[in-house]
C-alpha cells in the first residue's frame, strides 16, 4: 500500500523545502476541497504539506495602506477584521458564501483560489478588487494579479515547488465600493451557477471614474470583463449604463450546460447578478465618498 | 384539533418524549454503520464504471493475493435461482432480480452496479484490493431516458423481458416490462362533450429518498451455517427472508438484529449488501462489515422512478369532472417494478370521475433499480392530475378548492380498484383548507398560490407484538417493526392507554427476528395501524389475565372484576394494582403475565391530504421561494400528535424538494453527475418556511383508537401544490420537475 505522509512545517522555508523534496506533494490548508478529493479518489498526493502551522500565513494584517490576507486564513476570520470588512465588504461577503459555517471555519482564501474551481466565490470578488497574490518558491518570491492565476478548472499558474503566501488588497480608494453576488438554486450550501463581483469608484461629482467587473462560473476560469467595467466609467451608474454593462458581461460568458445549470441560464444570470452587484457597489461607494 | 367528541384518553393524543430520544441526542444510538463485531473484517464493493456492459470475465487472483485480503466474491458465488416472486410488503419483487441487483452476473446494468466484493483487515486494504480486480467488460450502448428506452431501436437490457399486459405477447424482448390498464365508461365521448379540457405532458426526474444514514450491515456466518446479520432497515424479517432466498439458506439459520435506522422513506425495504456480506463472511469465517459511501448510495441504491405522463381531463361547465385519459410511463431502473399499479390506483382516487382510462408502462433502463419512496408511484402522476385540475379551475373561473370539493370522493363511492372507498375524509380536508386563514390571505406581488390533494391507500399486513409485565408491574412491549417515525413511542402509548398506566411505565423495543414473530416491513403507513393493533390486542390479553389473577386472589368471578387506572377493581374490594398482582405472579399457577398477538388486518383506511403552497418567483433570477405552506391531512387519530405533524411536515418538505430542485442528472456517458448532497439539491432548512399543519381526525372504526396511517399521504400533494403556485406566480404552466431556476427561466422565456 502507498501511504501519503503528513508534514506540518513551522516556517515558509521549511515548507518550500518539503515541497521540493516531495514532487507529488500537495499543500494542505483548510482541506475542505483537498480532503474531499482524496477521499473520492480524485487526488492522491504523496505528501500533505500543512501550511496552517506557519506563522504569518494565517490572519489579516495591514500592509502599507492595504491588506495582506495569509493564504491559510479561514474565511470566517475575515469577518473579525473590521477594517477589512469596511474596505472590501464584497470580498469578505464572497468568502463567506462558501459552503457552511463549519466549512468556512476551515476553508481558506488561498485554498479557494488554488482549487481553481470556475465557480469559486471569493475569486471574482478578489479580481474585481484588484487583488494580487504573493507567491513563494524555489526561485524566490513573485507577485501576480489574482486574475492571472487560474488557468482552467483545477489548474493555476503555480510552478512546481511554489505556494501562495498571501493575498494582497489595495487600500479602498476614496469613493470606492465593491460587492459580490452569486446565483444558487438553494438559499445556501450550494455552488454558484453564476457569480459577479463589481468594484467601482465614484468621483466627487458622482461620476464613475473606475470600475472592474469579474464573473464566476461562466467560463473555465473566473473572468475579468474590462468592457463591462468600461461601460460604467463616466456614468452615474444609471439604468442605461447598467444595461450596457450587463450586456458586456453576458457577451464575455463562455459557459457550459452541466448539472448545476444551463449555459443559457448562466448567461442570463451573469447579467442579472452583475447589475445587482453594481447597484450595491454604487451604494457603498456613495457612502464612502 | 380539539375534537370535543374524542374519547377521554389519558395517554393517546399527548406528546411525551420518545424513548429513543436520549440515545439519539447524546450520540449513543447504534446506527447501521456504527455496529462492530469482535474480529470483524471490512468489506468494499467493486462497481461497474459503465452503465451497460457485458462481463466477459473477472480475474480476482491479484486481489485475493494481497496481504490482508481474506475473501473475494463475484456474481458466480451466488447460487443459481429460479425466478420466483414473493411477497415483499406493499410491493413484490422478483428475487432473482434482487440477487442480480446485489451483484451482477453476466451484465452490468447501470453505473455503480456491484460486480465483486472484498473483505480485508482494513477498509484501505479492501479498497486497494478492488483496484487489483480485473474485469473484462464489453461495453454496450446504454439508454437512460424513459422514451429512449421504449424506442424500437433502444439497447435492450434483458433478453428475457417480454412485455406483460399487452393484447398479444410480443415476439421480441424489450425494455417495457408491463402495460397496466384501468378503464371505465366512454372517455372519448365524455371528453368531446366537456366544457373545459386540460391536456398535456408532464415529466418528473428520478429522485432519491435522501436518507442520511447509508446502507450498512455486519454479517457473521458460522461453520454450521448459522448466520447473524446486524443491519438497519425497514424490516429485519425482510432482510432475513430475502437473504435466505437469494442464498438458498433455511430462514431459521439467519438471525437479523435491527439497528437504529437513520432514515429509509421506502428505500430500505430491500437488500443490497446483506447477501454479499454473508457470502464474504462464509468464505473467511469472520464477521464482515459493508457500508456504502454516499456516492454508492446515490449510484447504487434505489431512486424513485422518473415519469412521463400524458393526460387529458375534462369537466362540464359547472366544474364536474366528466372524463380522464392518463398514460404514464415510469422508469423502473435496471429491473422491472416501478409501482405502476399504485401509480394507476392513486392517479384519480381523490375524485368521482365516471369515465376514465389509465394506462401505465413499467420501463427499464440503465439506472439503479428503483425502490419504494413514500407513497411509491403516487406523487408524479398526482402532480400531473392536480396541475390539470388547476388549469380547469382557471378555464372555468372556479376556486380551485371549490372545483375539488365538487368532485371529491365520499365514503362508499367506488374506489380506484372498484371496491368502495372506506372512511375517506377528503371533503373534511378540503373544507378545512378552505377555512384556513392561509387560503384567503392576500397575495403579495409576484406570489402565486397553489393547492393540491392526494390519496394513499395505506396498508395493514402481518405484525406480531408481545406485552409482558415485569416483576414490579412495569411493562415491556416488543415488536418486529423498525421505528422510522416514532413508533416505539406510539406503541408504548397505546399499551399504556389499554393498561391504564402512565407512559413512562411502558417501554417498547424492536426485537431481532429470533425474538419476535414475523412482521412485515415498516412501510405502506401500516405500522401504527397494524402493529399498533397487535400491541392493543396483546395489551388487552394482559388486562384479561390481570383481571383473572385479581379474581382468583379475591375468590370471585373474572367478570366481576374491571380494570381501571392500572388496577383491578371489584365491588367491596380494595383495588389491586398491577404492581401488587405482578408481585404475586410467581405464586400463581399461571406464572409470568405476558401475551403475544399476531394480526394481519385488511380493514386499513386510506389517508387523504390537501396542501396549500405560496411561492414567490424572482422576476429576474426566476428563483422560486416557498413563502408559506399549510398541510391539511385526515390522520384518523393522532396517537402522538407531534410525530404525526412531523410526518406531515417531512412529507411536505421532501415533496417540495422533488418539485423544485431534486433529480438525478446523467452525463452523456450515462453516469450519474450529481451523486452527492452538494449537487443533488435537497432543500436545506433556510429554503423552507415553517410547514403549518392541520390534523383532521376522522377515526378509522376498524382500529381501537381510530388509526389510519399518516406517513405517505403527505408526500402526494406537494408536487402539484408547488407547481400550481409557481405556475400562477410565473404566469406560465410549469410541466416539468424539478422546477429549477433554469427551467423556470426557460419556460418564461418560451412564453415570451
Amino acid at each position: 500500500m502507498t501511504t501519503a505522509t503528513y508534514h506540518a512545517p513551522a516556517s515558509l522555508s521549511e515548507a518550500l523545502g518539503l515541497l521540493a523534496a516531495h514532487p507529488g506533494a500537495q499543500v494542505l490548508a483548510g482541506g475542505t476541497d483537498l480532503i474531499v478529493q482524496v477521499r473520492a479518489g480524485r487526488a492522491a498526493p504523496s505528501a500533505f504539506i500543512d501550511i496552517k502551522t506557519i506563522a504569518g500565513l494565517t490572519g489579516v494584517r495591514r500592509s502599507g495602506e492595504g491588506f495582506a490576507i495569509g493564504a491559510a486564513t479561514p474565511c470566517t476570520a475575515l469577518l473579525k477584521d473590521a477594517a477589512l470588512c469596511a474596505a472590501w465588504p464584497g470580498v469578505v461577503e464572497a468568502a463567506n458564501l462558501i459552503g457552511s459555517v463549519q466549512v468556512r471555519n476551515r476553508a481558506t482564501m488561498g485554498g479557494n483560489l488554488c482549487n481553481a474551481s470556475p465557480a469559486a466565490d471569493s475569486v471574482p470578488a478578489l479580481i474585481a478588487a484588484g487583488a494580487t497574490c504573493l507567491i513563494a518558491g524555489p526561485q524566490g518570491e513573485r507577485e501576480v494579479a489574482v486574475t492571472d492565476l487560474p488557468q482552467g478548472p483545477g489548474r493555476v499558474a503555480l510552478q512546481p515547488g511554489e505556494l501562495i503566501v498571501e493575498l494582497r488588497l489595495p487600500a479602498r480608494p476614496m469613493g470606492g465600493g465593491d460587492a459580490y453576488l452569486r446565483g444558487i438554486p438553494r438559499s445556501e450550501m450550494d455552488i454558484a451557477v453564476a457569480g459577479a463581483g463589481v468594484a467601482l469608484v465614484l468621483g466627487a461629482d458622482g461620476l464613475c471614474t473606475a470600475a472592474r467587473v469579474a464573473l464566476g462560473a461562466v467560463a473555465p476560469t473566473a473572468l475579468l470583463v474590462p468592457e463591462a467595467g468600461a461601460a460604467l466609467v463616466g456614468t452615474r451608474i444609471d439604468d442605461a449604463a447598467l444595461t450596457r454593462m450587463a450586456a458586456a458581461a453576458q457577451a464575455a460568458c463562455k459557459p457550459i450546460d452541466d448539472k448545476r445549470g444551463t449555459a443559457v441560464y448562466r448567461i442570463h444570470m451573469a447579467g442579472v447578478l452583475a447589475r445587482r452587484a453594481a447597484l450595491i457597489a454604487r451604494d457603498r461607494a456613495e457612502n464612502n465618498a | 384539533m380539539n375534537d370535543m367528541s374524542a374519547p377521554p384518553y389519558k395517554v393517546v393524543g399527548t406528546r411525551p418524549v420518545r424513548p429513543d430520544g436520549v440515545d439519539k441526542v447524546t450520540g449513543k444510538a447504534v446506527f447501521g454503520p456504527d455496529f462492530a463485531a469482535s474480529g470483524m473484517l471490512h468489506g468494499a464493493v467493486l462497481r461497474s464504471p459503465h452503465p451497460h456492459a457485458r462481463i466477459r470475465a473477472i480475474d480476482t487472483s491479484k486481489a485475493a493475493a494481497l496481504p490482508g485480503v481474506r475473501a473475494v466474491v463475484t456474481g458466480a458465488d451466488f447460487p443459481t435461482l429460479e425466478s420466483l416472486t414473493m411477497a415483499l410488503g406493499e410491493s413484490s419483487g422478483d428475487v432473482l432480480d434482487i440477487a442480480r441487483n446485489c451483484m451482477a452476473l453476466d451484465k452490468a446494468l447501470y453505473e455503480g452496479h456491484a460486480v465483486a466484493a472484498v473483505a480485508a483487515t482494513s477498509t484501505l486494504i479492501a479498497r486497494e484490493a478492488l483496484q487489483l480486480i480485473a474485469v473484462d467488460y464489453e461495453v454496450l450502448p446504454h439508454v437512460i431516458g424513459i422514451e429512449e428506452a421504449m424506442a424500437a431501436d433502444a439497447p435492450v437490457l434483458h433478453d428475457t423481458l417480454f412485455t406483460k399486459g399487452l393484447d398479444a405477447t410480443p415476439d421480441k424482448p424489450s425494455n417495457v416490462a408491463t402495460r397496466f390498464v384501468m378503464a371505465n365508461g366512454d372517455v372519448e365521448s365524455a371528453l368531446a362533450g366537456a366544457a373545459a379540457v386540460a391536456s398535456g405532458r408532464f415529466t418528473t426526474a428520478p429522485v432519491h429518498q435522501g436518507y442520511i444514514e447509508p446502507h450498512a450491515c455486519v454479517a457473521s456466518v458460522n461453520a454450521d451455517g448459522q448466520t447473524q446479520i446486524w443491519a438497519s432497515s425497514q424490516g429485519a424479517f425482510m432482510i432475513r427472508s430475502l437473504t435466505a432466498t437469494i442464498l438458498g439458506m433455511p430462514i431459521s439459520d439467519i438471525r437479523v438484529t435491527p439497528l437504529e435506522i437513520g432514515g429509509g422513506f421506502g428505500g430500505k425495504t430491500t437488500v443490497y449488501l446483506e447477501p454479499v456480506a454473508v457470502l464474504l463472511s462464509r468464505k473467511c469465517g469472520l464477521p464482515v462489515r459493508l457500508v456504502m459511501t454516499r456516492d454508492e448510495v446515490f449510484r447504487a441504491s434505489g431512486p424513485a422512478p422518473g415519469s412521463v405522463v400524458d393526460l387529458r381531463i375534462g369537466a362540464d361547465k359547472d366544474g364536474k369532472l366528466v372524463a380522464a385519459d392518463i398514460e404514464f410511463r415510469n422508469s423502473a431502473g435496471a429491473f422491472p417494478g416501478s409501482s405502476v399499479h399504485a401509480t394507476a390506483m392513486c392517479s384519480l382516487a381523490c375524485y368521482r370521475i365516471a369515465n376514465f382510462r389509465v394506462t401505465g408502462w413499467d420501463v427499464v433502463s440503465n439506472m439503479p433499480s428503483s425502490a419504494a419512496y413514500r407513497a411509491p408511484g403516487a406523487p408524479p402522476v398526482v402532480f400531473a392530475v392536480e396541475s390539470a385540475l388547476d388549469e380547469i379551475a382557471m378555464q372555468l373561473g372556479l376556486d380551485p378548492i371549490d372545483l375539488r370539493l365538487r368532485n371529491a370522493v365520499r365514503p362508499g363511492d367506488p374506489g380506484p380498484m372498484g371496491m368502495p372507498h372506506g372512511p375517506v375524509a377528503l371533503v373534511e380536508c378540503l373544507e378545512a383548507a378552505k377555512a384556513h386563514p392561509h387560503w384567503t390571505a392576500p397575495l403579495a406581488p409576484r406570489h402565486g398560490r397553489g393547492v393540491a390533494a392526494g390519496f394513499w391507500p395505506n396498508y395493514g399486513g402481518q405484525s406480531t407484538a408481545t406485552v409482558s409485565v415485569a416483576e414490579d408491574g412495569t411493562i415491556t412491549v416488543v415488536t418486529g417493526s423498525p421505528d422510522i417515525g416514532g413508533s416505539r413511542a406510539s406503541m408504548a402509548m397505546m399499551a399504556a392507554e389499554v393498561l391504564g398506566l402512565p407512559y413512562e411505565a411502558v417501554r417498547c423495543i424492536v426485537a431481532d427476528t429470533a425474538s419476535i414473530g414475523f412482521s412485515m416491513v415498516t412501510g405502506g403507513s401500516r405500522t401504527t395501524f397494524a402493529t399498533g393493533k397487535a400491541v392493543v390486542e396483546a395489551s388487552e390479553a394482559v388486562v384479561a389475565t390481570l383481571r383473572a389473577r385479581a379474581a382468583a386472589i379475591w375468590g370471585i368471578e373474572d367478570d366481576a372484576v374491571t380494570w381501571q387506572g392500572g388496577a383491578a377493581q371489584a365491588a367491596g374490594q380494595e383495588p389491586l394494582t398491577i404492581k401488587a398482582i405482578a408481585a404475586k405472579a410467581g405464586q400463581s399457577a399461571g406464572g409470568t403475565i405476558a401475551a403475544e398477538a399476531t394480526v394481519n388486518p385488511l380493514d386499513y383506511a386510506a389517508g387523504l391530504a390537501v396542501h396549500i403552497c405560496d411561492t414567490e418567483v424572482d422576476p429576474e433570477t426566476r428563483q422560486v421561494r416557498v413563502a408559506r405552506y399549510t398541510a391539511v391531512q385526515d390522520v384518523g387519530r393522532a396517537i402522538h400528535p407531534s410525530y404525526v405533524e412531523g410526518q406531515m411536515q417531512g412529507g411536505a418538505v421532501q415533496g417540495i424538494g422533488w418539485a423544485l430542485n431534486e433529480g438525478y442528472v446523467h452525463d452523456a456517458g450515462g453516469r450519474v453527475a450529481n451523486a452527492g448532497f452538494l449537487d443533488y439539491r435537497m432543500p436545506v432548512a433556510s429554503d423552507l418556511p415553517m410547514i403549518d399543519t392541520v390534523m383532521i381526525e376522522v377515526p378509522n372504526p376498524a382500529h381501537p383508537f381510530g388509526v389510519k396511517g399518516v406517513g405517505e399521504a403527505p408526500i402526494v400533494p406537494p408536487l402539484g401544490a408547488v407547481a400550481n403556485a409557481v405556475s400562477r406566480a410565473a404566469g406560465v404552466r410549469l410541466r416539468d420537475l424539478p422546477m429549477s431556476p433554469d427551467r423556470v427561466h426557460a419556460a418564461i422565456a418560451a412564453k415570451g
